[in-house]
């Protein structure tokens, strides 16, 4: 086999990160946007959202499209509630000063993570994917008959990874269709505009910024049940979304939803590129420079524009 | 006067409990007394300049591999192996700064958080010579410093006090000089300070590469009184712990990083006899800390008692 079907399972691979990763990027970019704050936490949201997939996908029981479904719609609403509420405790006690909240979610992490590990315990566990049929992939390949197609061992991707990718492009749209077309959405970028003409209009900013810290929280927790029948729910899986998320938001320009998205695509897909050919780790080595740079010389992100 | 005589009170006190702890807990001074040095370095950068640095585990870690590759690979002494190790955190801390310091605020927290996070990949990355995430342990040939050995608890006990007790009159002379008083006022308004001849960029940098070479230094020493190098000296993990203590102790004290090291020390010390989960404390007292007392233990002396505490 040839360099084409890994390039290709490469891609599939990649696909599938970044779909994930897009809903990761996105929540943390609106959380910055639309609060100014850096949500060091964000990672642990993520995490949660997983480790809630696994409880609820046990206590339903059944089918395992059962469980998955409660899952789904119960992991983000537990997890956007519990950050609404530490929004409203903590954060806005703090008047959402970045370097105050910056501290304030570093020991948020830290509460976060080590009480599922108090609780959950440290290990990884499955959930179940409802459904999960093996797709293979034909791949060209030029014999002594003339061109025919082939499968080779091993590419291939399942009915659920594609359906990853379908999820993932759903809820974007609506999230983009919430936020162009809902009064929500306006009030939301009228506060992400300008925070003191929103209050003076009447726009209780303090219930926007935490339906907005709710919603970032609640599309990580959504990426974490969407990724756990993939890969374990585990109580430190947040590190990782959260590095990659951080890199895809500040490439996309902070605050900036298509350029996240696009920057979430990229990025997804050349991390699986890299990882399948070279090493993980030096992939995010280089990744992580590449971040620090841009930020050091291009501070408004690759595709970030300077405001009128 | 009085200020002296406070500092040099501590320091005698720490010299004498020398003679009088129990080996258990003249371990845990010891220990205490390195990464106090090292919170002290990092609030000369954060509580006295104003920048907060997630990043300084790099620095440590330059420290603390400077000296332990040197001794692995090329069986240097401790000397001169220490010595090494501090050049090295000069070196990272000036590179940093010379990056880091062009942009301000949160952008800076993430270039020095994503620097360091870098450097802790790479250490896992060229595992064939930092020994991956396992790291080594030092030689006892590296452990000894003009004739004393370094593993013995007395004579460690005593090099970490001279590491601390240098550390903490290197800082109270620095921020009583007039380059430190323009660092505080570069803290409370960048401008002003620009506008009245200073240049902010260059203060800024010395007082980087300042930090980061303490910090460097109390990894090297770390290293080499504790006898272990480890990448997990170099994860995030650590650069979260000197910004607790010295938010825990007092930003811009003097006295604070060691209140603040010595508290967190022995409360997560207590804590491990109850629950593996220890960091949720740090978690805790974080986010309590930003909540309720900003300020930290000294700031409130500070505010209450003694309005001249330096």
């Amino acid at each position: 086999m040839d360099l084409g079907p890994y390039l290709m399972l490469a891609v599939m691979e990649g696909a599938v990160t970044a779909a994930v990763l897009a809903l990761t990027a996105v929540g943390l970019s609106l959380v910055f946007g639309v609060m100014r704050v850096v949500n060091i936490a964000h990672g642990e949201f993520f995490m949660l959202g997983a480790v809630l997939a696994w409880w609820i996908a046990q206590m339903v029981g059944g089918h395992a499209a059962w469980g998955f479904a409660a899952a789904l719609i119960g992991a983000p609403l537990l997890v956007g509630a519990l950050a609404m509420a530490a929004d409203m405790t903590i954060l806005k006690r703090l008047t959402h000063d970045p370097e105050r909240t910056i501290v304030a979610t570093i020991g948020l992490l830290y509460i976060i993570q080590q009480s599922a590990l108090m609780i959950y315990g440290a290990d990884a566990r499955p959930v179940e994917a409802p459904f999960n049929t093996r797709i293979p992939i034909p791949w060209p390949e030029h014999g002594p008959d003339g061109w025919q197609m082939i499968w080779p061992w091993g590419l291939g991707t399942t009915s659920y990874k594609l359906a990853v990718i379908v999820a993932a492009v759903a809820i974007l749209c609506a999230v983009w269709a919430v936020l162009a077309r809902t009064r929500f959405g306006l009030v939301m970028r009228a506060t992400q505009a300008d925070r003191e003409m929103a209050t003076a209009f009447g726009i209780p900013v303090a219930r926007v910024y935490a339906l907005t810290f709710g919603l970032g929280a609640g599309l990580a927790a959504l990426a974490g049940v969407l990724i756990v029948p993939i890969q374990q729910a585990h109580y430190l899986m947040g590190a990782d979304p959260l590095l990659l998320s951080f890199i895809v938001v500040i490439i996309g320009g902070l605050g900036s939803l298509p350029g996240t998205v696009l920057a979430a695509v990229l990025i997804g897909l050349t991390d699986g590129i890299i990882s399948v050919f070279f090493s993980p780790t030096l992939a995010k080595i280089l990744a992580t420079l590449l971040v620090a740079l841009v930020l050091v010389f291009r501070p408004l992100g690759l595709f970030g524009r300077h405001k009128a | 006067m009085r200020v002296v005589a406070l500092h040099m009170g501590l320091l005698a006190l720490l010299l004498g409990l020398h003679f009088v702890l129990p080996a258990y807990h003249q371990g845990n001074i010891a220990r205490v007394m390195v990464l106090a040095s090292f919170a002290m370095g990092y609030n000369i950068l954060f509580g006295y300049t104003g920048l907060l640095s997630l990043g300084h585990a790099l620095f440590f870690a330059a420290g603390m591999y400077g000296t332990g590759l040197a001794v692995q690979h090329l069986a240097w002494g401790a000397g001169p192996a220490l010595v090494g190790g501090i050049a090295a955190g000069a070196v990272v801390s000036g590179a940093l700064a010379f990056l880091a310091l062009r942009t301000s605020g949160v952008a800076f927290m993430i270039v020095t958080l994503m620097f360091a996070q870098a450097g802790a990949l790479a250490l896992l990355y060229f595992s064939e010579w930092t020994g991956g995430d396992e790291g080594f342990v030092l030689p006892q040939g590296g452990r000894l410093l003009l004739g004393l050995d370094l593993s013995d608890a007395n004579i460690r006990y005593l090099a970490a006090f001279a590491l601390f007790a240098t550390c903490l009159m290197m800082c109270l002379w620095l921020v009583r000089t007039p380059f430190g008083r323009v660092l505080i006022a570069i803290r409370e308004n960048e401008e002003r300070v620009r506008m009245l001849g200073y240049d902010p960029f260059a203060h800024k940098f010395a007082a980087m590469v300042i930090s980061g070479t303490m910090a460097a230094a109390a990894g090297a020493a770390y290293g080499v009184l504790f006898g272990y190098v480890g990448s997990s000296f170099a994860e995030v993990q650590n650069s979260i712990l000197p910004l607790l203590y010295v938010l825990l102790g007092g930003a811009g004290t003097v006295l604070g990083p060691f209140i603040g090291t010595l508290f967190m020390f022995y409360l997560i010390d207590l804590s491990s006899d109850i629950t593996t989960a220890h960091m949720l404390i740090a978690g805790v007292a974080l986010v309590g800390l930003t909540l309720f007392a900003p300020q930290g233990i000294m700031g409130e002396v500070r505010r209450r008692l003694w309005k001249g505490l330096p």
